[in-house]
């Protein structure tokens, strides 16, 4: 088997970004979608407590902090109902965030990719490109996988700023991201999407439309948004072993699909004939 | 027929079926290097599923491919890098412009040296170097053909597949195309082009390949082929009294003779037309035509569709005006 030949894999990837980067279409809402979940709702939240101070209601959810696990509840900071409940937001309620926004944006783009092609009419170039079909994979992989760890990247990265900003000053300074969101993010967040996208990639191969595509995504990454949700808030909660284990298991799933996946790209489907699709 | 080194492509007895539908039915093709190969049949037979198994983009169910001598199923890589193919659709990016097209294929392709003078050149030899900053989707079709030929010969293709580059030209476009195909061939280029327009290929081809529900009626030079199918010369005579060049039927060195309106006689050779008006002239017949008639591609396609037909028991198509 010859070897991988990773400039045209990132060609691939590269050509399909820049066809990202001219569709108003898509980048619009890929912005408000990151601005929304990232920016807006955590602002609106961490603000309106501050505002709120120590009223019956954020009492009620300093309270309701006690149903945390006992290593979570250690891991609170700060002195007041006030600062409690804005720090554990900020630490352990938006942490789905992470995995929600770069799951939806790369599943929108990767279910189009493929199928896309075939429906362009530009599958049948890329059909008779020296292209092995795992290049082809990987390239939009990649392509897929980029915009949406990037807007979660940018955004978090935000996100820190402002939680810091808000909460930071009250807890004795800079404390987010703290050393479960570095794992998470770098750790847990990428395979997570690299198992999504194999699906993802897999159907836009095989379907007949981009809508059914796309259809079929959402089936796909909807169980596997609950599982990651769960999984990320559980990783936060739990010992940093246990976030380890979590990325470490998802990594295999990861690799697993995504070798299958590789093969699920095959030239006839890329020009649409009838035994192929 | 070209020794089996000099060939550029060989299928022998391939076949291809799309589920239940079988494209190519024992297919045999041979395309001489350095020459351009036509491809003449109508819709559906199988030309398409050829150019697509000679680049190994599909792969055949049963026989032999092989592409400059290579088997597409082990080499595809080594095959595609010296294949252009142009599809009937053109297959650009509408919202990329026309370099970032060219530039694409060039990386995949992987060209060697100043990639921007080689995109540069490309462009410029198909005169389409003054649009390359537009997006191809506002290209006109003429246009976006030209530079889906430029994008196939990038990267100096040894083999270019051209399946109907003209679809959807108007005329003076075609004519353009196919004028810059012919100029492709002078530096050794192979090319193989699929067509049902049966006037493009008359002027173009050096050899022709009529296909026909997936397998190979008939293939060589056009005059070969002409030559094979009506062996003698035929000539139309007309005079001030048609009835009197019916003497035509007795002279030596006519092997056919009909009168319809227009006497049409087959001669054994091309000299015998001298001594038939010598005789005409002699027997006081006054001559007011004396026409040798070549047959044309298009006498010929329909001459080998209807015998193939005949000889398969097969319906006559509804409509053939595609090919006229």
């Amino acid at each position: 088997m010859r070897s991988l030949n990773w400039s045209r894999v990132f060609t691939i990837a590269k050509h399909d970004l820049r066809q990202l980067m001219k569709s108003k279409d898509f980048l619009i809402p890929m912005g408000i979608l990151g601005g929304l979940f990232f920016i807006v709702l955590p602002g609106i939240l961490l603000l309106s407590i501050s505002a709120i101070g120590e009223f019956g209601s954020v009492t009620q959810i300093s309270e309701a902090l006690e149903v945390l696990p006992s290593k979570a509840q250690e891991q609170i900071q700060g002195d007041t109902p006030t600062v409690r409940t804005q720090y554990a937001l900020a630490v352990y309620l938006f942490a789905p965030l992470a995995i929600i926004v770069p799951l939806t944006i790369s599943s929108a783009v990767g279910s189009a990719t493929l199928v896309g092609e075939r429906e362009k009419g530009t599958g049948e170039f890329l059909a008779h490109s020296p292209a092995a079909t795992t290049e082809i994979f990987l390239g939009k992989l990649i392509a897929s996988l980029a915009p949406g760890y990037a807007t979660t990247l940018v955004g978090f990265s935000i996100y820190s700023i402002m939680v810091n900003v808000i909460v930071g000053p009250e807890v004795g300074g800079w404390f987010f991201p703290t050393s479960d969101w570095w794992l998470l993010m770098l750790w847990v967040v990428p395979p997570f999407l690299c198992f999504a996208l194999s699906l993802v990639l897999r159907l836009s191969a095989r379907v007949k439309s981009t809508a059914a595509a796309q259809q079929a995504s959402g089936l796909v990454t909807l169980p596997l948004i609950i599982v990651a949700y769960s999984q990320s808030t559980g990783s936060l909660f739990g010992a940093a072993n246990a976030t380890i284990v979590i990325g470490f298991l998802a990594w295999v799933g990861a690799i697993f699909s995504l070798t299958r996946g590789m093969k699920a790209v095959r030239r006839g489907r890329l020009l649409g004939v009838a035994d192929e699709a | 027929m070209s020794s089996h080194s000099q060939l550029a492509v060989q299928l022998v007895d391939t076949t291809k079926s799309f589920g239940g539908v079988q494209a190519l039915k024992g297919l045999d093709l041979a395309v001489p290097a350095g020459e351009i190969t036509v491809l003449l049949g109508p819709n559906g037979a199988g030309k398409t599923t050829a150019v697509r198994m000679i680049t190994g983009a599909l792969p055949a169910d049963g026989g032999l491919v092989r592409t400059f001598g290579m088997d597409p199923a082990d080499n595809g890589e080594a095959i595609r890098r010296r294949c252009g193919v142009v599809s009937a659709k053109p297959a650009l990016y509408d919202r990329m412009s026309g370099w970032d097209n060219l530039d694409y294929s060039a990386a995949l392709y992987d060209v060697k040296g100043d990639r921007r003078a080689v995109i540069r050149e490309a462009a410029g030899r198909f005169e389409i170097d003054h649009a390359l900053d537009q997006a191809v989707g506002g290209y006109s079709t003429g246009m976006k053909t030209r530079l889906a030929l430029a994008r196939a010969l990038l990267h100096g293709p040894d083999l270019l597949l051209l399946d109907e580059p003209t679809s959807g030209l108007d005329p003076e476009s075609s004519h353009a195309v196919l004028g810059l195909i012919r100029e492709m061939t002078a530096d050794g280029t192979t090319i193989v082009m699929c067509t049902h327009l049966l006037v493009e290929a008359e002027g173009l081809a050096d050899q022709i390949v009529m296909l026909d529900d997936g397998i190979n009626l008939l293939e060589g030079p056009q005059d070969e082929l002409i030559n094979r199918y009506w062996p003698t010369t035929t000539v139309r005579f007309d005079a001030e009294d048609p009835t009197a060049l019916d003497a035509l039927a007795t002279l030596p060195g006519v092997a056919n003779y009909q009168r319809n309106g227009v006497a049409t006689a087959e001669l054994a050779d091309a000299a015998s037309i001298a001594d038939c008006v010598q005789h005409l002239s002699a027997a006081g017949v006054r001559l007011t035509r004396v026409e040798p008639h070549k047959p044309s591609l298009e006498e010929l396609y329909f001459r080998v569709r209807r015998e193939h037909r005949e000889a398969t028991n097969a319906p006559a198509p509804a409509m053939t005006g595609n090919l006229a």
